[in-house]
């Protein structure tokens, strides 16, 4: 799995409002194991994407073995998480976590259509892992900065996945600037308030990393 | 190219930042003086150089001082730019052709970079262990690396001071976002000057040996742009961790297994964001320092997206 490290996917960089808007695939080539590209309708492909939230609810919808559901929420909606018998670890994970509580997530987007023809776009997980409020600022900070700069690009010549996005999407790119702007504002309110506790919080975030880990790591047998 | 061609390069390069000289229109001037007249190259650019001053009414002073700026060896990433360094001859290596005079590495506190000075610059010879400023250095690129050639305008001032040579050290930034196989608790070869990591209990080199615990994780760094290979050594991990190997080898024999200490680490380290730095070798950056980049200035984070 690792040799293939080169050409390793970049995790993109995005609000789930937006992502759930990403329901048009594509692959880049035909050959049968050619990585899956779920379309962001900023006008990137991703086959891979790492975000922060908070995970609000989690349910077992297996039938036969389990099936972990997980809703995590940023400041713009909610990304859906499901993990099987294939992702034992970020099952196991789901299994243990209590909401709410800031993860960390690595994963592919996946694409489902229901029944009467919407598409869901949901994220198979990878690795899940719990978090402090301080990478959960930093990535809502980071995510905003990656979606005003692919908007910024939408109508550059030569951005073959704008292109694309504006064939299969309706939508305006400009309301996810909207959303990513006004994620950050919101983030600068609450950072006001919890300035004092943030940064003492922050300091120590390293050294606290091994007490995190007995807590949150018990269960292993 | 021809060496006429070069030095009229050079000199049509010098002027670049003042005005518009032709190259052509200096080879055909050089070449006029070298082989009509047969006046020595070297004087022949000289007065070239002149002629060409005189028409846009500069000193000699100004010339290629205006595009060239003291830089460190390891930010060079373009070619073709003039610049001034501030290095130590660390090392000289036998020239492989009659036109090169002197050929090795300078290096400065960022790292290392190979230079190159041709017979026809005729310029001092270089000592190695010296330090020195040069003005006036041409960037090269060759595959990606990148090297600096000395030419005849070059400046050569000995300075004396002791530069502490870098290691071309790195520093990315961006969210850890997998721990590769071969991380957490390993066992290396014990053989002399062998240090391979081994896979069920075998040296690729040295087949079955008793190997040597250590600690060690090959991360994945992610910034939503590029990925960057990371090394965390045993001492980078165990601060990372804050696990120790001995604490990682008890662990791994409470479960019988050595896995369980990479997952251990990955709960505490994966989905977390890192500043690292270290020198690059192949595709991975060896983590010297680490650092928690720590709460996000979001105000300035708003001012710089706003503004995109």
């Amino acid at each position: 799995m690792s040799q293939s490290a080169p050409t390793r996917e970049v995790a993109r960089r995005v609000f789930a409002s937006e992502f759930n808007d990403a329901g048009y695939t594509f692959t880049e080539s035909d050959d049968e194991r050619a990585p899956v590209y779920a379309l962001l309708p900023t006008g990137e492909s991703s086959n891979r994407v790492f975000f922060v939230g908070t995970l609000t609810e989690k349910e077992d919808v297996g039938e036969d073995s389990e099936y972990w559901r997980g809703r995590i929420v940023d400041p713009t909606g909610t990304f859906f998480v499901y993990a099987g018998q294939y992702q034992p670890e970020a099952a196991s994970k789901l299994r243990d976590l209590e909401p709410p509580a800031y993860v960390a997530v690595v994963g592919k987007p996946r694409t489902y259509e229901t029944d009467d023809g919407t598409v869901r776009v949901s994220v198979r997980p990878e690795s899940i892992t719990e978090v402090d409020a301080a990478t959960r600022d930093r990535w809502v900070a980071e995510t905003a900065r990656r979606t005003v700069e692919r908007v910024a690009a939408f109508d550059d010549e030569g951005n073959e996945y704008a292109r694309m996005a504006r064939k299969e999407y309706d939508s305006d790119p400009e309301t996810y600037k909207a959303a990513a702007l006004s994620a950050l504002e919101d983030l600068d309110d609450s950072g006001d308030e919890l300035a004092g506790d943030e940064s003492g919080s922050d300091d120590a975030a390293l050294d606290d990393a091994p007490d995190g880990t007995d807590s949150a790591g018990t269960p292993e047998p | 190219m021809s060496e006429l061609r070069q030095e009229a390069e050079a000199i049509a390069e010098q002027f670049s930042d003042h005005t518009d000289v032709d190259p052509d229109d200096v080879e055909e001037r050089l070449t006029t003086l070298v082989d009509e007249y047969r006046v020595p190259l070297d004087e022949a650019s000289r007065s070239v150089t002149n002629s060409y001053l005189e028409d846009a009414g500069m000193e000699r002073d100004e010339l290629g001082r205006g595009g060239s700026e003291e830089v460190l060896v390891n930010d060079i990433d373009e070619d073709e730019q003039w610049v001034d360094l501030r290095v130590e001859l660390v090392d000289l290596w036998e020239p492989r052709s009659d036109s090169i005079s002197q050929v090795g590495l300078l290096g400065d506190e960022s790292g290392t970079i190979k230079f190159v000075a041709f017979e026809t610059s005729d310029l001092p010879e270089l000592t190695e262990g010296q330090a020195y400023e040069l003005s006036n250095v041409v960037t090269d690129e060759y595959e990606g690396s990148y090297s600096v050639k000395l030419n005849r305008t070059t400046g050569i001032t000995e300075i004396d001071e002791e530069i502490e040579v870098g290691d071309n050290a790195d520093t990315v930034e961006g969210a850890l976002v997998d721990i590769q196989s071969g991380s957490g608790l390993i066992k290396r070869c014990p053989e002399e000057d062998c240090t391979r990591v081994l896979q069920n209990g075998r040296c690729s080199e040295h087949g079955q040996v008793e190997g040597e615990f250590d600690l060690r994780i090959k991360g994945v760094l992610d910034d939503g742009e590029t990925v960057t290979e990371v090394i965390f050594d045993r001492e980078a991990t165990e601060d990372l961790t804050g696990m120790t190997l001995d604490e990682a080898k008890d662990m791994a024999m409470d479960a019988l297994d050595t896995t369980v200490v990479a997952e251990e680490m990955g709960e505490d380290v994966l989905g977390r964001y890192y500043r690292v730095t270290g020198p690059t070798f192949g595709r991975y950056v060896l983590v010297d320092e680490m650092e928690d980049p720590g709460t996000v200035d979001v105000e300035s984070a708003l001012i710089e997206a706003r503004s995109i």
